[in-house]
């Protein structure tokens, strides 16, 4: 028997909430970033006059910079945790589910109360490191510890995703393994490893783009600053549009954040081989 | 994510005002349609002054946003269907891009036919919303000049005197530096707070006319020597360890250098005059018994400007947009509500110091009157009122001036750099 599939006319509503809140705004943006508007009256075209100003803006490369950086010491710093904490959580101990659930509990707060959280707790003057180490307050720490804030709020999504892949993990791999002699290591790295790996490609793909877009914690735990040392991309994008109200410029900007955020996001797709995904499921 | 929908949306509302000739808004129910910022102090003081247009047979309604969502929803909403009839602002460079736009009413005949309106304003408050010889805001609120406060306790254990020249603050500095005390409470994560510095400093060195060159695209603008000059004093004070070593992560919103000031743990705090009501609630003790001080900003011998300038905001405007449908009533609204004695005493209790003439007796009678006394004569006396430059600059230059003198407080950028850098835009 055929089945019946669902007319293609139950797709509209994503569709349309796709193409009004997503496509749409994203094709005007490129327009703005044709022009130049202050956010009064209307945009007037100025042609390729915010494009060649990116080019030759140190801040806007400046902030790139910073953005990279920034995503790759939170992907260096989040993986392992998450990896290593999910595997443990998926286990049998006993202590388990008591300590999976603290763990899981930065996840449950919102990013404003977080921000909010570590630069009372950072205060320079009344924190926990009053008087010594500044974490906000030097210009070459701060964006260490703006990573330190955002892994301590997502490292317990990753966990959760490494944790439910690895209770997939048939039990039969490891039990032949243990026949076989294998170490406690030698099962995570021959096969806990390999198994998790699509998970690794999700996850890692979350936290890039996740990183390239981050904005709240840095806007309220820093602002950019001390000066300008946190300024990502995201954040000059935000300052550029509505505290100098340069609406065409910071067009431009998101522009570049479009492009390297679905660049990213394809690369990593491809680099991964996440289309060619099999498992290694019995029965399947 | 967030930004970047933010922007799209941004986006969206610029091609839809932009295609439609969207014509002015039906007379609502609620009348002359008011926008304030949220200030739980302010608000009913606002309200009194429309239930009072009411009842003299009008009809006005209040509509409240905090400050961040304040500035961009009022820049998306002037020009479109949806903009209030009379909002609040801050005057100034500010004000001058929807004056340029086209977007203000004329304020000048109204006060023209009224002399009895023009004259109950101090004359130096009145021109802070006076843009090329017009008038396009009346005063609303209290005068805010910046004066710098002090820990009075602090300055009798240390046997020291506030300081009346600026050789005399650098002394402070060494003195509070050896009893182990922050000579000066700096909120240097709002960069605002910095720009306070250079304002006074720049005024008493090189007086009012070099910023209103520089804010104005005459003369020499930032590369007069007064600006290198002032920008080296200042480096001169940071280097000292004035500000101490931590300034760059305090906030200003959070309390963090207000409390350390009311703590003992720093000596001095340049602010603007809402200090005051700031620490009567943060540390009321600390005022109550007298230990907060204030004084004037330092002279500094040999500089062209009067020690008597004063620096900071003017006060609030209410200004009527060119497109309401109720330009008249508007007009009307501003003319005749917030000059008068009820509205004005509301002020004067809520500690404000109202920018009306002849206010003496009032403040003499109502609380804090040994501080709010001060500050309207310290206005009143004032050959000059600089408004924040913040506020005085188009939102793009203020911004980027802000960036640098961020820069150039934590000593990444030397005052040539930061000469240049706001030069060239």
């Amino acid at each position: 028997m055929r089945t019946q599939r669902p007319s293609g006319w139950y797709a509209v509503p994503a569709y349309g909430f796709f193409a009004l809140f997503a496509v749409l705004p994203m094709v005007l943006v490129v327009y703005l970033s044709f022009t130049s508007w202050q956010g009064l009256g209307t945009p007037v075209p100025n042609g390729t006059a915010n494009w060649s100003r990116l080019i030759a803006d140190g801040e806007a490369h400046a902030a790139v910079g910073r953005t990279v950086l920034l995503m790759v010491v939170s992907w260096l710093f989040q993986t392992p945790i998450a990896l290593l904490i999910g595997v443990w959580a998926a286990g049998p101990q006993r202590s388990r589910a008591v300590l999976s659930s603290i763990f899981f509990l930065p996840l449950l707060l919102s990013t404003a109360a977080i921000a909010l959280l570590w630069q009372a707790l950072l205060d320079p003057n009344f924190g926990i490191a009053a008087g010594g180490t500044q974490f906000l307050g030097d210009p070459d720490i701060a964006i260490y510890t703006v990573v330190f804030v955002i892994s301590w709020q997502y490292i317990p999504f990753h966990t959760l995703m490494y944790q439910g892949a690895a209770r997939a993990i048939p039990a039969s791999l490891y039990e032949a393994a243990t026949i076989d002699g294998a170490s406690r290591l030698g099962k995570f790295l021959h096969i806990t490893l390999p198994q998790l790996r699509y998970t690794l490609v999700t996850s890692s793909v979350l936290m890039l783009v996740g990183s390239l877009t981050t904005f709240d914690t840095v806007l309220i735990l820093t602002g950019g600053g001390p000066g300008t040392a946190t300024r990502i991309l995201p954040l000059h994008m935000y300052i550029t549009g509505f505290s100098g109200f340069e609406m065409g410029y910071a067009s431009t900007i998101a522009v570049v954040l479009v492009v390297l955020g679905t660049a990213l996001s394809v690369a990593v797709m491809r680099w991964s081989g996440f289309r060619a995904m099999s498992s290694q499921q019995e029965g399947s | 994510m967030r930004p970047l929908i933010a922007m799209g949306l941004v986006a969206m509302a610029a091609v839809v005002s932009a295609c439609g000739t969207a014509g002015p808004a039906e007379p609502g129910a609620g009348g002359v349609k008011v926008w304030a910022l949220q200030d739980p102090v302010l608000n009913p003081i606002e309200q009194k002054s429309i239930d009072f247009f009411k009842s003299g047979g009008g009809n006005a309604s209040l509509e409240t946003f905090g400050n961040d969502p304040y500035k961009q929803k009022l820049r998306v909403a002037i020009g479109s269907p949806n903009a209030p009839d009379v909002f609040f602002n801050w005057g100034g460079g500010n004000l001058k891009e929807y004056v340029d736009a086209g977007k203000i009413a004329d304020l000048t005949p109204v006060l023209d036919q009224n002399s009895a309106l023009k004259n109950a304003f101090l004359p130096s408050v009145l021109d802070g919303a006076k843009i090329d010889g017009k008038y396009y805001g009346i005063p609303m609120r209290g005068m805010q000049p910046v004066l710098l406060f002090f820990n009075k306790e602090v300055f009798a254990a240390a046997g020291a005197q506030p300081p009346k020249t600026w050789d005399d603050l650098l002394a402070l500095v060494d003195t509070f530096k050896a009893k182990g005390v922050q000579p000066i409470a700096l909120a240097g994560s709002q960069a605002w707070t910095e720009l306070m510095w250079i304002e006074y400093i720049l005024d008493r060195i090189g007086g009012p006319e070099v910023f209103r060159n520089i804010r104005d695209g005459k003369g020499q603008g930032w590369k007069d020597p007064a600006v290198l000059e002032s920008l080296n004093k200042l480096k001169e004070l940071i280097d000292r360890g004035g500000f101490g070593t931590n300034f760059a992560s305090v906030g200003y919103d959070v309390g963090g250098a207000s409390t350390i000031l009311a703590q003992g743990k720093a000596a001095m705090h340049l602010m603007g005059s809402w200090e005051y009501v700031n620490q009567l609630g943060q540390s009321p003790d600390f005022v109550k018994k007298g230990s907060l001080g204030w004084v004037a900003f330092p002279s500094i011998p040999g500089g062209k400007g009067d020690p008597g300038n004063v620096v900071g905001n003017a006060s609030n405007y209410y200004s009527v947009t060119s497109g309401s449908s109720q330009v008249e009533a508007a007009k009307k609204f501003v003319s005749t509500a917030l000059h008068e004695d009820s509205y004005v005493q509301a002020l004067i209790d809520a500690g404000d110091v109202p920018a009306v003439v002849g206010v003496e007796e009032k403040l003499a009678k109502a609380a804090n009157s040994e501080y709010t006394t001060w500050i309207y004569g310290q206005v009143k006396g004032a050959k000059s009122f600089q408004l924040s430059w913040d506020q005085d600059l188009p939102a793009e230059k203020a911004t980027a001036m802000l960036t640098q003198l961020q820069e150039f407080f934590l000593g990444k950028v030397s005052p040539q750099q930061f000469v240049d850098a706001v030069a060239a835009r």
